[in-house]
């Protein structure tokens, strides 16, 4: 899809996509709510949905083409489950938020779910909306954080440092939870953990995973050489369950 | 006009569908407004970009949300918020701004809105600016996209009565040229003119939402020909002269003479009162009697 499109993004999307794929799979209930605050992992997203039916080959086809629906950012409409336009960074934990709220004061078991980069919490935007979530305790509000440790211009303690994410998060009153991003069954089990806050999961993963540019700086903006994607395509074969 | 408008939430707040936010402004103004929606009104604390991001999450389960601020903090801190959460989707959240204008007066130019409307106006949001206070409950009741109403004071001489709310609304007869006010300019231009005589003085017009489709078409057969004067609190770029001016050569109706005033921002350098400002700017009772004697 990307490699069609010549898009780039393709470390962020490969670091979300196991959480994505169990988040979907296994625990979004069809009231559930999710906002993709991290926008530039639409890729991803969409293959998820695809994966449950929800897209076509074809509309896959479309991806970063003319008119298409399916754009490098969520338009947030004309796609089931995208509620939001999201691509502008520190977006997300805020919609997120007056979501959980409106389902609580609706008074129903709705839960949410937002998924953020790392590199995002240097958005001032984000620790608004965390405040506000733990004085509301949202505990029916989950923020997913794929902490790939890479983002545009250097690594995530390189450009700004928020030192130890998860003593900061906690510190504001979330409960934090830490876990391998790759790992179907760690992930599993941080979604599953009750919470009496709003709950943050921190996932662990390596940005550009299984491409010839894994944990590299060019995964974020580069889009795959033919090279990178049959080295891609070769490791996938190699790892498909048999 | 702000206990206006709280008196206009106070009677909707019976509606269910309603939530108001505040960033932790409204002290002695909103007490009522807290006490008729109960856990419908939230305090969100300072933080303007959550503000626009939460409500625009409320609107998307169905709620009408108003978010109030002062006017600068809401429109110009939280922009993007604005454009991507509430006017991409279209939502139904009014933003209301305190203070248009010079409204703040001494607390200085953090706390003036020049450049609201045309910031506003550019995404596509409705835009508000009521004139007196009873447009407050007409207003109120009619919000189902993207808002923003514009808070100032009602400046009319005291106990004149004007016609009932519409977005356009002639409040004042006269035979010199039209006069078009935008929101509370027009209680100001009342008082310039209400006791001139009919053949010296301009008919006044009202103007409360901008936008070329709510301009009566009567406007345009009385302006052929005449004097056109336009005047705003807000800056020349986007306003509603420049709006207007679109309009008339789009239309391809020629006024004798087109005549704008506007906010020109601290021309002196130098800050004050509303009234102050106003002067500055020529928007003042005694500088619009100058135009017309």
């Amino acid at each position: 899809m990307h490699m069609s499109a010549n898009a780039g993004h393709v470390g962020g999307n490969l670091s979300c996509f196991d959480a994505l794929m169990v988040l979907f799979h296994c625990f979004l209930d069809p009231e559930d709510r999710f906002v993709l605050s991290k926008g530039h992992s639409a890729g991803a997203l969409y293959v998820t949905l695809w994966s449950l039916g929800m897209l076509s080959d074809d509309d896959l086809d479309t991806f970063c083409k003319d008119d298409s629906r399916l754009p490098g950012h969520p338009s947030g409409s004309g796609v089931p489950r995208l509620m939001f336009p999201t691509g502008s960074l520190g977006h997300g934990p805020s919609l997120a938020a007056g979501l959980a709220l409106a389902a609580k004061k609706q008074r129903t078991g709705r839960k949410v779910f937002c998924l953020c980069s790392d590199g995002e919490w240097q958005e001032g935007s984000c620790w608004e909306a965390l405040i506000f979530a733990v004085h509301h305790r949202l505990d029916n509000l989950t923020i997913l954080i794929d902490q790939n440790k890479l983002q545009g211009f250097g690594t995530t303690s390189e450009v700004v440092s928020c030192g130890d994410l998860r003593t900061r998060l906690s510190g504001f009153g979330a409960n934090v939870i830490s876990c391998d991003g790759h790992d179907v069954v760690a992930i599993a089990e941080a979604l599953q953990a009750e919470s009496t806050a709003p709950k943050i999961i921190l996932l662990n993963t390596v940005k550009g995973l299984g491409t010839l540019y894994e944990d590299k700086m060019e995964s974020h903006y580069l889009p795959l050489t033919q090279e990178n994607f049959e080295f891609t395509m070769a490791m996938i074969e190699r790892n498909r369950p048999q | 006009m702000r206990k206006a408008f709280a008196q206009a939430m106070v009677e909707a707040a019976s509606d269910p569908e309603i939530f108001f936010f505040t960033v932790d402004v409204g002290f002695m103004a909103l007490e009522e407004v807290r006490d008729a929606f109960g856990d419908r009104f939230v305090n969100a604390g300072v933080a303007e970009q959550n503000l626009i991001g939460v409500s625009a999450g409320m609107a998307r389960e169905g709620y009408k949300v108003f978010s109030y601020s002062i006017a600068p903090f809401l429109y110009a801190r939280p922009f993007e918020q604005i454009r991507n959460d509430v006017c991409f989707s279209g939502l139904p959240v009014c933003l209301v701004g305190n203070g248009g204008g010079y409204a703040y007066g001494h607390m200085g130019p953090t706390h003036h809105a020049l450049e609201d409307c045309a910031a506003m106006s550019s995404l596509g949001i409705r835009v508000l600016v009521p004139a007196f206070d009873e447009d407050l409950r007409e207003l109120v009741k009619d919000i189902s996209g993207p808002t923003y109403l514009r808070l100032g004071y009602d400046a009319r001489p005291s106990g004149m009565a004007v016609p009932r709310y519409a977005p356009w609304r002639k409040v004042m007869d006269g035979k010199n040229g039209v006069l078009v006010a935008l929101g509370p300019l027009a209680g100001v231009a009342l008082a310039a003119f209400a006791d001139c005589e009919f053949d010296k003085r301009p008919s006044v017009w009202s103007v409360c939402e901008l936008g070329e489709g709510v301009v009566p078409d009567e406007l345009w057969s009385a302006v052929s020909g005449s004097d056109f004067h336009v005047i705003e609190e807000h800056v020349a770029a986007g306003g509603l002269g420049m709006q207007l001016a679109h309009s008339l050569m789009k239309k391809g109706v020629h006024p004798a003479r087109f005549h704008h005033r506007y906010a020109l921002g601290y021309p002196s350098g130098t800050y004050g009162s509303q009234e102050f400002h106003r002067k500055q700017c020529g928007l003042d009772r005694d500088s619009l009697r100058g135009l017309f004697f």
